[in-house]
């Protein structure tokens, strides 16, 4: 095994079509107009040296390091801002050039703090191995700098450290910072000899704004910048590429190992979603794969008051088949269920949902993307024809106008966050539809054009009225609608969306939302060149997110952005495997391919290769699971990596459900909230210990490479495999490739995916088949997928949760860069230094009002429940709303927020809580009891004496 | 199933489908209620229209007097 090696070409690629031919060192190159002649030589093989270049950034020509000769040209030029032209001879070698680099490199070594000149000695430290290649053997001036050599490290990061003194002032680090990451938060400070960088003004790392993102570690070529963990553990020996387990993006990186231990996490340049940058939870965040709290031996118990009795696998596998026997023989077929997760590979889940259909005969089958997105699939399937958004990432590169709704990518995620901030720099524009002030609605370099601060729960009102202005103001792109969508359809919803009640100014009343703001940001999206929508679960939790999500396919049909680069309808999916969990059939209603269980034929597909009846009813999804459990018709539960007693909404509801089961099977890597109501635990794998493919918001495929072996000894398909055998469903697999095999030749979409085809092309959008044998990065090009685009009447309702003197207030709910989702990987690893506690953001006019002081605790209350949190006075939130996130199960936000959900798709209305907040002394008796509850259920027998 | 519960997601479902033109509502609903309601959940709701089914709204009880109709032709 070896380490994956990138070539660094130096500078980006060039994207002219036109293409020039020049003549490198006696060799001839040909490359498109505009590429440097640093990366035309290593097009051809030649590196040319270079410390302060490098191909994730644009060219700053300040090492002198890459100079070269051009005949009939005067001096030196540095080859990275020197542009190809037609018949350049250059030349990278000659007694000058040599001598020149020499005295250069010779004058950089002279002030780092190093011994002696060992290229292999330091690791990564790139200087040292770029003084070797210019020949440089001996230092004249010494290695003792004095200048630099006392300045003092910065080690307030907890991922890496800061050695001023290692500083070339090559400026790679704050390039990377503002080119890359968009975060603006590195500087040079000084002139002349004593320039240093240095993080915001005078401030450590950890209080700056530095967003831990790494790039400007990754970029460093002298170890100035540099991981802990490298110092800690060493240089890395070797590495592969897989996927990170954290958002939607679905970053590739090289998990570079030292043994079987990870030293770091590279995001990988070739990774097509993520283009070699990264955020502080991939790059970092990946500690809670050794914690000490994971649990590592499967365990059982026979009542949620008991303490767990540590088992074999053998042992659990038996007990948990017997017991759901058991419940099937005594309350019927349908008494059990699963959950699938979207933080598992898509064979893992697949195989859930086969367990559930084929062993155990019914459809009681549903997936966390419940409660996220699964009102985009019944929105997009709707009016496109299938549920996925319609565009790759790259995508933005092309686009005029962003329309961002109800998400929060800087935070959520972080990756495509900058790569919406690289093309606003470049002056597409921007619309932000949201309660909150997101930072994308100001960031340095960047400014919304317009920001629509929108009451939660009025989304189909205000997107109602953006289409009214298009409609009225003749902004229809009419021969596109004309062509691509049913006419009558559109006409029915013309006529609906022009009616004067649909106006801005009517319905600013309900959205909170000034009508001339309505207005010009209507006109913007329809007439600034490329429109894209890009949304998130602000969109979809809500009673009406079904509709909003057709709302929003409305207004891009009916400007005519869908079918071609830069335009588009991009749900920004939370977890990292919400598309795949949902594309593999986890759905209650549906199998793989999204075609539902009561199609005779497919089902008969299914039968034939599966060899068993399958039920053509639709199954219970979570909530009605829960509320089963509650009527006494469902009493055994598989849970495979999801945490629905933290996650999911009306806590106590969930907790009540969950204690009528006679038998939760919870597979996880830790002791989770739901774990607490569970009497089996079956240790899960972490990404790291399995191989599968993950799925991302832009339909891309790719794998994830096991790097070291599951720690409780069996990946989380073989569990499912295991459990499905001893009930009696023969399920037989040698590795994960032959699942996918299974699903590509049951689901048309993925017919042309399998694990050697994803190696081959490194990953695949699907649709991926005979038509599209390399994938499809945009969908809908000549067609949708349904034939024509069809339009729905978007007629806003007003929740049912509603405001009033008791619940005066609406909270809603989010995530924070630094934690993910429940919190039970980030919590555990040192990502708790930019987040220790959920926080409840208050306007100040709301809480001078209430008496309250910023970072005092407060009580927040609904008709479901009331949890404590200490205050976060703001002006990010309007008045008359709050907000607070769900990632610590302290705090259990999820009491609070209430049992409505999506009329279409039951997905929970989360982000619209009627609420009242007042002063509090510390935490509710609710997280009292709770507290003491799950360290009870916590309880882990000690081993038995010999 | 919890009734009250069942009974406002089926108005909900009533109140979306109500809006939309060239539709037969009461099929629509019936279909959507097919397509994504577990058995036991139609059965639920169709015992309490036999009850007599209040609180569904006149549209949504129509659709599950569809549904209600079939059960007893399937027996």
């Amino acid at each position: 095994m070896q380490l994956v090696q990138e070539t660094d070409y130096g500078t980006p690629a060039s994207k002219a079509s036109a293409m020039v031919t020049l003549t490198i060192d006696g060799r001839s190159a040909t490359v498109p107009a505009g590429t440097s002649i640093m990366r035309a030589a290593m097009e051809i093989g030649t590196e040319i040296p270079k410390l302060c270049a490098t191909d994730m950034l644009d060219a700053f020509g300040s090492c002198r390091l890459c100079l070269i000769e051009i005949e009939g040209r005067n001096g030196t030029p540095a080859s990275c801002t020197t542009p190809v032209a037609e018949g350049l001879v250059v030349h990278t070698r000659s007694e000058r050039l040599d001598r020149l680099r020499k005295g250069i490199m010779e004058l950089y070594v002279s002030d780092h703090p190093v011994a002696a000149l060992d290229p292999a000695g330091e690791g990564d430290i790139e200087l040292l191995d770029k003084a070797a290649e210019v020949g440089l053997t001996e230092v004249r001036y010494g290695f003792d700098g004095a200048r630099h050599r006392d300045t003092g490290l910065d080690e307030s990061n907890p991922y890496f450290s800061y050695d001023p003194a290692k500083c070339i002032v090559c400026s790679r680090c704050v390039r990377a910072c503002e080119d890359v990451q968009g975060t603006f938060a590195l500087t040079i400070t000084g002139r002349g000899f004593e320039s240093v960088m240095a993080a915001g003004t005078d401030q450590s790392f950890l209080e700056s704004d530095c967003v831990s993102c790494g790039a400007c570690v990754q970029a460093c070529p002298t170890g100035s910048l540099i991981e802990k963990a490298v110092i800690a553990k060493g240089k890395p020996e070797w590495s592969t590429v897989t996927t990170c387990a954290y958002c939607g993006v679905g970053c590739s990186f090289k998990a570079e190992m030292r043994g079987d231990e990870v030293v770091r996490m590279i995001p990988y340049k070739d990774g097509k979603a993520n283009h070699g940058h990264s955020c502080v939870k991939g790059r970092f965040a990946w500690g809670y794969a050794n914690h000490k709290e994971r649990i590592l031996n499967p365990m059982i118990r026979e009542k949620i008051t008991d303490p767990w009795r540590e088992v074999s696998w053998e042992e659990a596998i038996a007990h948990t088949a017997s017991e759901f026997k058991r419940i099937q023989a005594k309350y019927g077929t349908g008494s059990i269920g699963g959950l699938t997760s979207s933080r598992c590979t898509d064979e893992e889940t697949f195989l859930v949902q086969k367990l559930v259909r084929a062993g155990f005969g019914n459809n009681n089958v549903d997936t966390c993307a419940r409660v996220c997105h699964s009102p985009t699939g019944y929105g997009l399937s709707t009016t496109f024809g299938t549920s996925a958004g319609t565009q790759d990432f790259d995508s933005v590169e092309q686009t005029d106008v962003m329309l961002l709704m109800g998400a929060n990518p800087t935070d959520a995620h972080p990756v495509f966050g900058s790569r919406m901030k690289q093309r606003l720099r470049e002056g597409a524009k921007l619309i932000v539809i949201d309660p909150r002030r997101i930072e994308l609605v100001r960031a340095p370099h960047v400014e919304a054009a317009y920001h629509l601060p929108v009451l939660p729960g009025t989304n189909v009102a205000i997107l109602t009225a953006l289409a009214h202005v298009v409609v009225t103001e003749g902004l229809v792109d009419e021969a596109f609608v004309r062509e691509r969508c049913e006419w009558d359809a559109f006409q029915d919803w013309a006529a609906f969306v022009a009616e004067e009640r649909n106006s801005p100014e009517a319905l600013s009343k309900v959205t909170g939302v000034a009508a001339a703001d309505i207005r010009g940001a209507a006109r913007l999206f329809a007439t600034g060149g490329n429109g894209a929508i890009y949304y998130g679960l602000g969109v979809t939790e809500h009673s009406q997110g079904s509709t909003a999500v057709m709302a929003i396919a409305n207004l891009a049909m009916a400007t005519g952005n869908i079918g071609r680069p830069g335009v588009g309808v991009n749900p920004m999916r939370g977890q990292n495997n919400v598309q795949g969990s949902c594309d593999m059939g986890s759905f209650p209603h549906e199998f793989s391919g999204y075609r539902h269980v009561s199609n005779d034929a497919v089902r008969g597909l299914f039968e034939d290769a599966w060899g068993t009846w399958l039920d053509k009813e639709p199954g219970l999804r979570i909530n009605n699971m829960l509320d089963a459990a509650l009527d006494g018709s469902f009493m055994g539960l598989y849970v495979q990596g999801e945490d629905i007693m933290q996650s999911d909404p009306d806590t106590r509801h969930v907790a009540a459900g969950l204690s009528a089961m006679e038998c939760v099977v919870m597979q996880d890597l830790f002791l989770n909230e739901t774990a607490n109501y569970a009497h089996v635990f079956l240790p899960g794998s972490t990404f790291l210990e399995k191989d599968g493919t993950f799925i991302n918001a832009e339909r891309r495929i790719q794998l994830v490479r096991k790097v070291m072996e599951p720690k409780s000894g069996l990946a989380d398909w073989e569990i499912t495999a295991a459990l499905s055998n001893a009930l009696g469903y023969p399920m037989h697999y040698d590795h994960p490739s032959e699942i996918m095999d299974e699903i590509a030749r049951l689901t048309p979409t993925f017919a042309g995916v399998s694990f050697e085809r994803l190696a081959e092309l490194g990953s695949i959008q699907w649709p991926c088949n005979e038509q599209a044998p390399t994938g499809t990065p945009v969908m809908h090009i000549d067609k949708f997928v349904r034939g024509k685009g069809h339009f729905v009447i978007t007629e806003y309702l007003a929740t049912d949760e509603r405001v009033g003197p008791r619940y005066p207030l609406l909270l809603t709910t989010g995530r924070i860069l630094s934690q993910y989702n429940v919190g039970a990987q980030t919590r555990r690893t040192d990502n708790v230094v930019w987040h220790k506690e959920d926080l409840l953001e208050i306007h100040p006019h709301d809480a001078e009002e209430r008496g309250i002081a910023d970072g005092s605790w407060v009580r927040l209350a609904s008709r479901s429940g009331e949890t404590a949190l200490r205050a976060l006075v703001t002006e990010r939130v309007a008045p008359g709303v709050v907000y607070t996130t769900f990632h610590h199960p302290d705090t259990q936000a999820n009491v609070v927020t209430t049992d409505y959900s999506d009329w279409a798709t039951n997905c929970p209305e989360y982000k619209c809580t009627a609420v009242q907040v007042s002063p509090s002394n510390g935490r509710s008796d609710w997280q009292e009891r709770y507290s003491a509850f799950a360290d009870n259920s916590r309880r882990i027998m000690p081993p038995a004496a010999e | 199933m919890q009734l009250d519960r069942l009974i406002h997601m089926a108005n909900q479902i009533g109140s979306f489908f109500a809006s939309q033109p060239r539709a037969e509502v009461a099929e629509a609903v019936a279909t959507h209620l097919r397509k994504f309601w577990d058995p036991r959940m139609r059965s639920a709701i169709c015992a309490h229209f036999d009850d007599g089914g209040s609180g569904l709204d006149p549209l949504v009880r129509d659709a599950v007097a569809l549904i209600a109709t079939e059960r007893t032709k399937t027996g």
